[in-house]
């Protein structure tokens, strides 16, 4: 009987053991907001957390500056239990690194960077596929030829969805034009607004931004209303609540999959895993509702597409891409490689104006 | 019947050290009343605001690290609050001395001379003294208002730093990143224990305050700027000469800013980005005013300012409160110094209604 | 397509600058009674965040101005308070209460972060606006930019051609004397601290219903301090406020026209926005140099607590 009990008490003992949720952390680099870059990780961070009920608990720290701070925070979470840490901003790479060197049972995953270790993995979208797919919509919807990009730093993402923006669009309109303005900021509205307006000066009518506020496309909403036949797309998010006439589509990332993916491979005893560089094929990118607005024929023509690039038949950066100085960069027949990509500094043929080099 | 102020005959010693204290209970005092409102438990709010932050030996040394740049940049900006000359641009020249160090390390990638890192120290403070002597010479040769003319220069810095980053000093291989390149090795500042952050910016920042000391209550030079600060006719009268006030004020807060912004470039930072600075050139000037002006109250208040900075960021975490509540607490305690720093030179009394 | 490009600028400019100007006359009256308010931030974040919950909320615009005007009217009544009842350092309280603003904004913003409101419409001007070029750039605006120049308008009058006005600029020039002659020094500078903190908070209330209609932490982005810059840049009279807002406005927008346009300038963005900072500490120089001009310009009394009846 004693030992009945006994043999009872260990296997519910040992139950619950293997039963304690594991602690994952989650930094932000903004607030969460209910649009954006963080809002998306949120997302992902949610769905992952109910496709996990019971097996994780999340702990979120968002708005941490990019600097000495985060580290201090990134420490805390390990220290304070964390298995797996999540950091979803470049700005936070090097304390991530120093961190993960001292703790060397806690796994992290640091987004859009390029330092990664025994314990550090990195993860990043192919959002320039999203952008393609949204160039070819404005391609075939524009009146004025000129599209308007509002961009935050001139660093190989963003210069990846300029450019693939452009051969979006130009593959359905070879006279488009692409002009770019600088924020210098992931987040500032009132540089944004102004950045938005100017473009739209310049005749731009097809315009969209990498940047994190949802002024640009409720400025082109509002430019949109007073009868200028201005149009938007959105970007990390679906920003249509903002932007109902005016959003055409827009580039959306969803992390859901690649979260739940990974925490449930690090559960399971399988390790970080390789670098995680994901597109439309995994799911991770995604192109936002189009809208009313949008002919059928653009649609049915953008699906195809968009097929076609998840079987690997095209690809955003296939031969030929020249350069805004008409060098040759990846020749017809061959699709520019990872590593190019990642180190993307010209603008494409289509684009006008100068990458700033300061 | 009514209450008024009436001025005493002296100041009041026993409030000069008590104001402090009281603007600090009445801090936390309202802290508690904030959590409450704001639906958290108020104690548990003040274990993780105040305690938490020291619970352990890491704790302590972030506190110190923290510590260490409002220190520096306290102490230089005393030397010139108490001569009345107003030094609002340290956030500026803190930038610029972390500019100047920053633009040595990088100019000497490869170096193990044991001389680079002085020579950073010092190119720190000469940054910071360069550009905290544009507003003393406005000052002197222009008479123009140097509370002013030292906070445009803040903006102007904070574009230079923009500037460099994006530009001349951007890091060729860090894919176009508005960063510089990491420092070497032989440019950082040595920790003092392994696993810390705390760095030997510490011990420049305790020799700083000891050397303030000496120089405001043991120097001449230093009385003669006391002098001019509590009354300035005196001061002209004996022949102290106000030009030479206004420019060590000026530029011994310079100085200490600039090592300062050394300091974290050299230190946690390892490089030179557009977020060097959380504001510690203002947050300074509270710790000088909270401090007293006096290199010990600057010591203890510039570790509760450092409280309140990774307070703040643990509420965040475990709480979920806006880390903006560092800014609201730092605040309030500078308001309620200021309140209770009243009662130093005056007090109420009731008067009787007139007639 | 040149003169439709100039119609844009100048729209851009005078909505960036419009804030501008509201916090400026705030911040000119202040000064005129020899107080210097440096929480302008402070005091146009709490305005801000006060207007965007009151717009959210009721949808009505009025009420969102109204709650912002009252939000910066209380802040600066802490400042007041401090500085000029408990006679404590008028720069430390400045300071005290621009981070202090900025931080309890942040704080009350932070459920408002998600949240946006519909533009507001602009209100034509009839007949004006048809001017070209000129006609729609400043005839076709929001209203708060006609009531920022009914502001300036008010505030030059009530300094120049008022006798009140006489009575503030004469506390600010020489406290003692008008102390001595029976005006109630304290009180009428509170009063303008007050004016200072309302327009502030209007301001404030300008940038989140009208300019970009959203909230969060951060949003005012250092335009409080460049208004306190615009004051001395305008050398306190009024209507050079204006010109200075419009000029500060200007190097905000123009960077963003050059870019859009595909003009390389060979000058660094960063130096374009550094203008007016440099501008003004050479305007504060010019005016300083001459002892004798600055005691025309600038209050002589001002940051200087006044001590009732000393």
């Amino acid at each position: 009987m004693a030992m009945r009990n006994i043999a009872l008490m260990i296997v519910s003992g040992s139950l619950l053991l293997a039963q304690a949720p594991v602690k994952v952390g989650f930094v932000y680099v903004s607030p969460i907001g209910d649009a954006g870059y963080t809002y998306q990780h949120d997302l992902g961070r949610k769905a992952m957390e109910a496709a996990l009920k019971g097996k994780v608990t999340t702990q979120v720290v968002e708005n941490v500056e990019e600097g000495a701070d985060a580290e201090r925070v990134i420490r805390s979470l390990a220290t304070d239990g964390c298995k797996m840490i999540f950091t979803t901003s470049f700005g936070y790479m090097n304390p991530t690194a120093k961190v993960a060197a001292t703790f060397p049972n806690v796994d992290f995953f640091h987004a859009t960077g390029y330092k990664s270790s025994k314990n550090m993995a990195t993860y990043n979208g192919r959002f320039y596929e999203g952008r393609y797919l949204n160039g070819i919509i404005a391609g075939k919807m524009t009146k004025t030829h000129i599209a308007g990009f509002v961009g935050a730093f001139p660093i190989p993402e963003v210069m990846m969805a300029i450019d693939a923006f452009t051969q979006g669009m130009r593959s359905v309109d070879p006279k488009a034009e692409v002009h770019v303005v600088w924020v210098n900021s992931w987040f500032d509205p009132g540089k944004e607004r102004e950045a938005t307006n100017s473009l739209i000066s310049q005749g731009a009518d097809m315009i969209t931004q990498h940047t994190d506020s949802t002024v640009v496309v409720s400025t082109v909403e509002e430019q949109h209303k007073a009868g200028k036949g201005v149009y938007c797309f959105s970007y990390n998010s679906d920003m249509s609540k903002y932007a109902p006439t005016s959003q055409l589509s827009g580039d959306i990332t969803d992390w859901s999959g690649y979260y739940t993916r990974t925490v449930q491979n690090v559960l399971a005893g399988k390790g970080i895993g390789p670098n995680v560089w994901d597109g439309l094929k995994e799911g991770m990118i995604k192109i936002a509702p189009f809208n009313a607005a949008v002919p059928k024929p653009v649609r049915t023509y953008v699906d195809k597409v968009m097929a076609e690039m998840k079987a690997g038949k095209v690809n955003a950066f296939q031969g030929p891409v020249v350069a805004q100085d008409g060098t040759v960069k990846v020749p017809a027949g061959k699709v520019m490689s990872d590593n190019d990509l990642g180190s993307l500094n010209y603008y494409v043929q289509g684009v006008v104006g100068n990458v700033p080099k300061g | 019947m009514w209450l008024k102020f009436e001025q005493r005959t002296e100041p009041s010693p026993l409030m000069s050290y008590l104001s402090p204290a009281i603007a600090v209970g009445l801090m936390l005092v309202s802290g508690m009343a904030l959590f409450y409102v704001l639906g958290r438990n108020p104690f548990a709010g003040f274990k993780i605001f105040f305690l938490n932050p020291v619970k352990d030996w890491y704790g302590v040394s972030e506190l110190l690290l923290k510590a260490t740049p409002l220190m520096l940049c306290a102490v230089g900006l005393s030397v010139g609050f108490r001569a009345n000359v107003w030094n609002i641009g340290a956030e500026g020249q803190f930038l610029m001395g972390a500019l100047a160090a920053g633009g040595v390390a990088l100019h000497f990638p490869d170096s193990t001379s044991p001389f680079l890192l002085p020579g950073m120290v010092l190119a720190g403070a000469l940054g910071g003294m360069a550009w905290a002597a544009i507003p003393a010479w406005l000052r002197t040769r222009f008479n123009a208002n140097e509370i002013l003319t030292s906070l445009m220069l803040v903006y102007v810095a904070q574009l230079m730093v923009s500037w460099l980053v994006h530009g001349p000093w951007k890091d060729p291989e860090g894919f176009n990143f508005p960063q510089t390149q990491m420092f070497q090795p032989h440019a950082l500042l040595p920790l003092l224990k392994e696993g810390n952050r705390v760095n030997a910016a510490l011990f420049i920042a305790i020799a700083a305050l000891i050397i303030g000391w000496v120089f405001m209550n043991r120097s001449f030079l230093g009385y003669q700027m006391k002098v001019a600060g509590q009354a300035e006719n005196a001061g002209r009268y004996a022949g102290f000469s106000s030009r030479r006030t206004i420019w060590l004020g000026m530029l011994a807060g310079g100085a200490l800013a600039g090592i300062a912004g050394m300091s974290e470039v050299a230190g946690p930072i390892g490089q030179i980005t557009e977020h060097i600075s959380p504001g510690y050139g203002f947050a300074a000037m509270i710790v000088a005013f909270v401090g007293r002006l006096n290199p010990i109250g600057i010591f203890f208040a510039s570790l509760l300012l450092a409280l309140l900075y990774v307070g703040g960021e643990q509420v965040q975490q475990y709480m979920q409160l806006p880390s903006a509540i560092s800014n609201v607490f730092q605040g309030m305690l500078l308001f309620f110094l200021l309140a209770s720093d009243v009662f130093i030179n005056f007090r109420l009394r009731r008067m009787a209604r007139r007639q | 397509m040149g003169l439709d490009l100039l119609t844009y600028i100048l729209f851009a400019t005078v909505m960036a600058g419009t804030p501008l100007i509201i916090a400026g006359l705030g911040e000119l009256v202040t000064e005129k009674a020899g107080v210097l308010n440096l929480g302008c931030e402070g005091m146009m974040s709490m305005g801000a965040v006060a207007a965007f919950a009151v717009a959210y909320g009721t949808h009505n615009y009025f009420l969102a101005i109204l709650a912002g005007l009252v939000a910066g009217l209380v802040m600066s009544l802490l400042f007041a308070v401090a500085a000029l009842t408990l006679m404590a350092n008028q720069v430390a309280c400045g300071l005290a209460l621009s981070i202090f603003g900025v931080g309890l904004a942040a704080f009350i913003g932070k459920p408002l972060e998600s949240m946006s409101l519909t533009a507001g419409t602009p209100v034509a001007i009839p007949l004006l606006c048809r001017i070209p070029v000129l006609g729609p750039a400043l005839f076709q605006q929001q209203s708060l930019v006609y009531f920022s120049w009914v502001l300036l308008a008010a505030v030059a009058w009530f300094l120049y051609r008022s006798k009140p006005g006489l009575v503030l600029r004469a506390v600010g020039e020489a406290p003692v004397s008008a102390h001595a002659i029976g005006y109630r020094v304290v009180r009428i500078r509170y009063l303008a601290v007050l004016f200072g903190g309302a327009m502030a908070g209007v301001a404030g209330a300008f940038m989140v219903v009208f300019y970009t209609p959203l909230w969060v932490e951060g949003m005012i982005a250092g335009r409080g301090w460049i208004s306190i810059a615009l004051v001395v840049f305008s050398t306190w009279r009024p209507l050079r406020v204006l010109l200075g807002a419009y000029l500060f406005g200007g190097c905000m927008v123009a960077q963003m026209f050059v870019q859009a346009s595909g003009i390389h300038l060979n000058v660094p963005a960063q130096f374009l926005s550094a203008l007016p900072y440099l501008a003004t500490v050479l305007v504060l120089v010019l005016i300083s140099h001459n002892r004798s001009n600055i005691r025309l310009n600038s209050p002589a009394s001002l940051g200087q607590p006044f001590l009732p009846d000393v």
